[in-house]
């Protein structure tokens, strides 16, 4: 493989003396720290880095390169420092293995931090340990992929996020493996962002953590175990289709916390074995289905708060709660929907039952009043008291129903 | 007239197995004679038939009608939480009742009081397990074989044994026979649906107050509600954890949660069985 790549570098360069040189680093090769190569390096070269344990401090990266590690040469930051900085545009990382970055309380230390910089790429990198695994800070166009990222579980307070963005545009996520970080991805300021295919279970907090990012989309992820879920808050037109949420169990963790959130569309979604699968608070206009709600504690919390809001077309089987809600006011439409608990008929066989459905029982608004109330579920006095309210409805808001919901599970 | 002919056949398989086998052996171990007469008249008893295949009939119509076997698990829990508890009692009140000639005699043999009390308690038990087995397990074990389904039928046949054990209690107690079938109903009136009510009452009462703890010990409290919180502890593990208390979840969570309720459920019947088994030793028959 060397021999090969200097094969090549010698024939192109006598192509050509401008097309880009190739630096080996190593133990025995004229070049046996990064540090020189990057001081060696010009423009649009590459750096080769061959394994080993490389503890050379902060490296910084002020000309766009590409970094390639060959059977994943370790970066060390000793706990003490940054270990990759990356200051300029067109920048490569690929295939390290970045371990035990520093970590301050007035400076966010990352295994790598790219500042300022656009179009850069990280990928198939294993980062251990670091306070930030990766840290995005006002870029445009850059591409975090296919890296696996583990983290030591602190308190949240110590702890830093997997992924890390802030004040970025056309930013692509995918493919990554996080686990033991405070927050698996966090994006603030984020807009026109892509977020697919990663995994994150067993982080802190969120898995997946947005605040004030627009127009972003993630689908096919896989968000499980998390301390809290993942929360959407104070964003608009995001878009959240094929993920999975589940096992997020909690007095206050949720497949999805949707906070101060407007116009955006949650589509084909599994929710599974959540405490809540979907918590919405000052939510609007958020168009919610399609979604698979299975074995949840509560499916849906929808907080008086929310408006306009439209919930059609999701199956819900085997919740403990379908929903519940804090107040009578409902201004959100629930329709088409497939229930496990309903019981009504369908006379003129359209597949529509002819009765609405009430998905909030009157235990669940016992329960959201007092929640020690819980040690009473699947009790006899609680059915018969459901069974009357469902006859009489008193005390659960009248409004909120389904007025046409599916007599057989929908296909999704 | 054809009850009471009835009800001396242990009597007469007893007194023909005294007369077959040595005095010595007899008197050496009796109990497991005696279990095993009870037993076999209980078995034959057409009641215990009748609930088996009741119970057989409603766990598999039950899972038959809903396409989710969870949703029928859900209806199971309701019918167990109500109709073992109150056949327990009923059925083993009406036979110690019936059997009063058969413990007249035994009491008249060199039997210790206590072997007759036990021996009674477990013919009891195990005809009633079987019929639970049976009539539950079969059809949970066809449809549900999961943990949740496991859990039900240990629910199940812990609210039989504890239920069998509070109406013998209650059998020794009173004299009259009326009078123990109705403090047996009472019993199981007041644990399957007043005991749930009054808590309801107490958590609105109370409800400015931590009640955390309390509730957990308003659950132990009960035997139905501790079966009950015991199959919650599968089918409802992701609503339970969504409760604000650290101790009750911390407790739940792991594996001490289903240990602790199973062994209350234990207390509840060992309790009421050694005071059965005190109050019957010093009883003037």
């Amino acid at each position: 493989m060397k021999h090969l790549l200097i094969g090549i570098f010698l024939i192109l360069a006598g192509v050509s003396p401008l097309i880009a040189a190739v630096i080996e680093v190593g133990v025995g090769l004229p070049c046996p720290d990064i540090r020189t190569a990057l001081d060696r390096a010009r423009s649009g070269d590459t750096i080769l880095v061959h394994p080993g344990i490389y503890a050379e401090g902060n490296l910084a990266i002020n000309k766009p390169l590409t970094l390639l590690g060959i059977g994943y040469p370790v970066l060390d930051g000793r706990h003490l420092d940054e270990v990759l900085t990356v200051n300029s545009p067109y920048v490569t990382v690929r295939g390290f293995d970045i371990r035990n970055s520093g970590q301050m309380s007035t400076m966010d230390l990352a295994g790598v931090k790219v500042l300022s910089a656009d179009s850069v790429l990280i990928e198939g990198n294993r980062f251990q340990d670091c306070n930030f695994a990766i840290y995005l800070s006002n870029t445009i166009g850059c591409r975090v992929s296919k890296n696996v990222v583990q983290g030591i579980i602190k308190e949240e307070q110590n702890s830093g996020n997997g992924i890390h963005l802030w004040k970025c545009s056309g930013a692509v996520i995918e493919e990554n493996y996080l686990t033991g970080h405070r927050d698996g991805i966090y994006f603030e300021f984020v807009t026109d962002s892509e977020i697919k295919g990663n995994t994150s279970e067993k982080n802190l907090r969120y898995g997946l953590h947005f605040m004030f990012s627009h127009n972003d989309r993630y689908h096919h992820n896989t968000f499980r175990n998390n301390g809290a879920g993942v929360a959407v808050m104070y964003s608009r037109q995001v878009t959240m289709t094929e993920n999975y949420f589940g096992y997020n169990w909690g007095s206050s963790a949720y497949g999805i916390l949707l906070k101060d959130i407007s116009d955006s569309h949650i589509w084909k979604n599994n929710f599974e074995y959540n405490s809540a699968g979907v918590y919405m608070e000052g939510a609007s206009r958020i168009i919610l289905e399609e979604n698979q709600f299975r074995e949840n504690g509560w499916a849906l919390r929808v907080q008086a708060s929310c408006d306009a809001n439209v919930i059609r077309g999701n199956n819900f089987f085997g919740n403990s709660f379908d929903v519940s809600t804090n107040g009578s006011l409902v201004l959100n439409t629930f329709n088409g929907n497939y229930w496990d608990k309903y019981e009504g008929y369908d006379l003129d066989r359209d597949g529509i039952g002819d009765v609405p459905f009430r998905p909030v029982s009157l235990y669940a608004v016992v329960v959201e009043r007092m929640p020690h109330a819980l040690m009473l579920m699947r009790s006899f006095m609680v059915y018969l008291m459901d069974k009357a309210e469902k006859i009489i409805p008193s005390l659960t808001p009248e409004h909120l129903m389904d007025e046409k919901p599916v007599m057989r599970p929908l296909a999704i | 007239m054809k009850t009471l002919v009835r009800d001396i056949t242990p009597a007469i398989h007893f007194a023909k197995m005294q007369h077959t086998t040595h005095a010595s052996a007899v008197a050496g171990n009796p109990i497991f004679r005696i279990i095993k007469y009870v037993l076999y008249d209980i078995l034959q008893n057409r009641i215990v038939i009748g609930y088996t295949l009741f119970l057989l009939a409603v766990s598999m119509g039950l899972f038959a009608l809903s396409d989710d076997p969870t949703k029928g698990l859900i209806s199971l829990l309701n019918i167990v939480l109500i109709v073992a508890p109150l056949v327990s009692a009923i059925f083993a009140t009406i036979h110690f009742y019936n059997a009063s000639e058969f413990i007249e005699l035994l009491a008249a043999q060199p039997i210790r009081r206590g072997v007759i009390v036990w021996s009674q308690f477990l013919g009891l038990v195990i005809a009633l397990e079987i019929a639970v087995l049976a009539g539950i397990g079969i059809p949970v074990a066809l449809y549900t074989p999961t943990a949740t389904g496991l859990t039900l039928l240990l629910a199940a046949m812990g609210l039989t044994l504890v239920f069998v054990a509070l109406a013998l209690l209650a059998s020794v107690v009173t004299r009259d026979k009326a009078k123990g079938i109705g403090v047996a109903l009472l019993l199981w009136f007041y644990f399957a649906l007043l005991y749930d009510a009054l808590v309801l009452f107490i958590l609105f009462t109370f409800a400015d107050y931590p009640l955390e703890k309390a509730t957990l010990v308003l659950a132990a409290l009960n035997p139905i509600d501790l079966a009950r919180v015991m199959v919650l502890l599968q089918m409802d593990i992701s609503a339970l954890m969504g409760y604000t208390g650290a101790l009750f979840r911390e407790w739940l969570g792991s594996s001490w949660g289903i240990l602790t309720a199973v062994g209350i459920l234990f207390l509840w019947a060992a309790v009421p069985m050694l005071l059965a088994v005190r109050v019957f030793r010093r009883k003037d028959l």
